[in-house]
């Protein structure tokens, strides 16, 4: 599969490109969060307080790393199961986020945001930390270290492989692959 | 026939290197299924999938990092000898230390959390393990750790059938179970299904199964075939691997069995993502 290089923050007119199949490489700065600080991001945003990092533009990673041994930037680093975040998205989009990388189904309520606030849902290889872990060069944990795996931090990511699984317009890798493979027997 | 003794250090040193091997080194079971699977993948997106995770397999091994971040929950099977005395401490605490120890010095990931309605915290040690301890005959202690992630665990089904139901509606909640689970549990999965007993057995039975080789036959053939069966019909329904399409949703579907009460059919559905990380030890 021939990769598309992009970079962030991603704008519309890239994230309105994007279409559900295509294989890109990322290559900038993407945020990690999971459960625990998504919990956090939505509190501080209804609260009217400042984030941690700069949304508009910004690409989350659904991950929480294995403790990085010495001398690397990280640990594995695959990503988690995306759904669980589901009930936070939709308010992050319109603040506006453009990117989420995970694996895994998203919800009506998701893609519905997503096509309202412009965004999209890449896949990365769930299970292939250890390989996925060689695409991130710069680590650093920007708030709520006391979460451990479950901290935001900025990645510095070179050439991250990704798919497009939900885009901007309505398009949907998961249903639209399955289709194509299923068989009765 | 004499007591054996065995001191309980040799469990927490036994568990140790188990949790660290078995988050590094995918057995070969699973890698030769993957590369297997990767030569039959109808899919291109699919087939790259497989490449990657071979790839991601062979860089765990070499650079001594775990094949996923998500190092589990370690759940452990003791068999212990029923001629074995155990010295020198309390076996649960000498598992658990073995738990401790191995997710701290192997770099791995602690995932789990106490007081999991409410507040939420990291135990930060990756304890307690989900002990499952049988006395068996004989004087020697086999130990069984298997790293169990959270994203295939939370796909799994409980299934308190009727008998009437049969076979049939056995197939179809199996079946259903992983059309559900769609892309979230890492396809392609490993199934274990737990047939009969009561609703605390029937899962143990489920995860029992999940230890099997992949690749491997069932002795009763009756069993074998309804493998094969669900197998069949699973890689039927179009997901593949990571659920982007393709031939490719399952590796292995393996049974285990045991008598129901006469008013039930209890069934247990375990998902297991590709990376089956299990190890062995006997002392």
């Amino acid at each position: 599969m021939a990769a598309r290089k992009i970079t962030t923050p991603l704008t519309d007119v890239v994230v309105r490109d994007l279409k559900a199949g295509d294989a890109v490489q990322i290559t900038g700065v993407i945020y990690q969060a999971r459960d625990a600080a998504h919990k956090k991001l939505v509190a501080l945003i209804e609260a009217g307080e400042p984030l941690p990092f700069e949304l508009q533009g910004a690409v989350v990673y659904y991950m929480g790393p294995s403790p990085a041994k010495p001398g690397n930037v990280i640990g594995s680093a695959g990503p988690t199961t995306s759904g669980r975040m589901d009930a936070y998205a939709p308010l992050l989009m319109q603040h506006g986020l453009k990117g989420m990388v995970g694996k895994g189904l998203r919800t009506q309520e998701v893609k519905d945001a997503m096509h309202e606030y412009t965004a999209v849902y890449f896949a990365a290889t769930g299970g292939a930390g250890a390989l996925l872990a060689k695409s991130i060069v710069g680590n650093e944990v920007i708030a709520w270290p006391e979460l451990g795996a479950e901290a935001v931090a900025r990645l510095e990511v070179k050439d991250f492989p990704a798919i497009v699984v939900n885009d901007c317009h309505g398009g949907d890798l998961y249903e639209e692959g399955r289709k194509r493979y299923a068989k009765t027997v | 026939m004499p007591v054996r003794e065995l001191d309980v250090r040799e469990v927490t040193e036994a568990v140790k290197a188990m949790c660290i091997t078995a988050n590094y080194d995918l057995p070969e079971d699973v890698y030769d299924a993957l590369v297997k699977a990767r030569e039959a993948e109808e899919s291109p997106v699919g087939r790259e999938v497989l490449g990657q995770l071979v790839e991601n397999a062979d860089i765990a091994a070499a650079d001594r990092v775990p094949i996923c971040q998500d190092t589990g929950f370690a759940v452990i099977f003791a068999e212990v000898g029923q001629d074995v005395h155990l010295v020198g401490g309390s076996f649960d605490d000498a598992v658990n230390e073995g738990v401790r120890q191995g997710y701290g010095d192997g770099y791995l990931r602690k995932s789990v959390a106490e007081e999991p309605a409410h507040a939420r915290r990291n135990t930060k040690d990756n304890t307690p393990a989900i002990l499952h301890t049988s006395i068996v005959p004989g004087d020697k202690v086999r130990l069984t750790m298997m790293a169990k992630g959270g994203g295939a665990e939370n796909m799994s089904s409980l299934n308190m059938l009727k008998p009437s139901q049969g076979w049939n509606g056995m197939v179809e909640a199996v079946v259903d179970t992983v059309s559900r689970a769609g892309s979230n549990p890492c396809p392609p999965v490993i199934i274990g299904v737990g047939i009969g007993g009561t609703i605390d057995m029937v899962t143990v039975l489920a995860k029992k199964a999940l230890l099997r080789d992949v690749g491997s036959t069932h002795p009763d053939a009756r069993i074998a075939a309804m493998e094969d069966q669900l197998l069949e019909k699973i890689n039927a329904l179009g997901i593949g691997p990571q659920g982007l399409g393709g031939s490719t949703t399952a590796l292995d579907v393996f049974i285990e069995e045991m008598p129901s009460h006469i008013a039930g059919m209890p069934m247990a559905v375990n998902v297991q993502c590709h990376a089956q990380r299990h190890k062995t030890v006997e002392l």
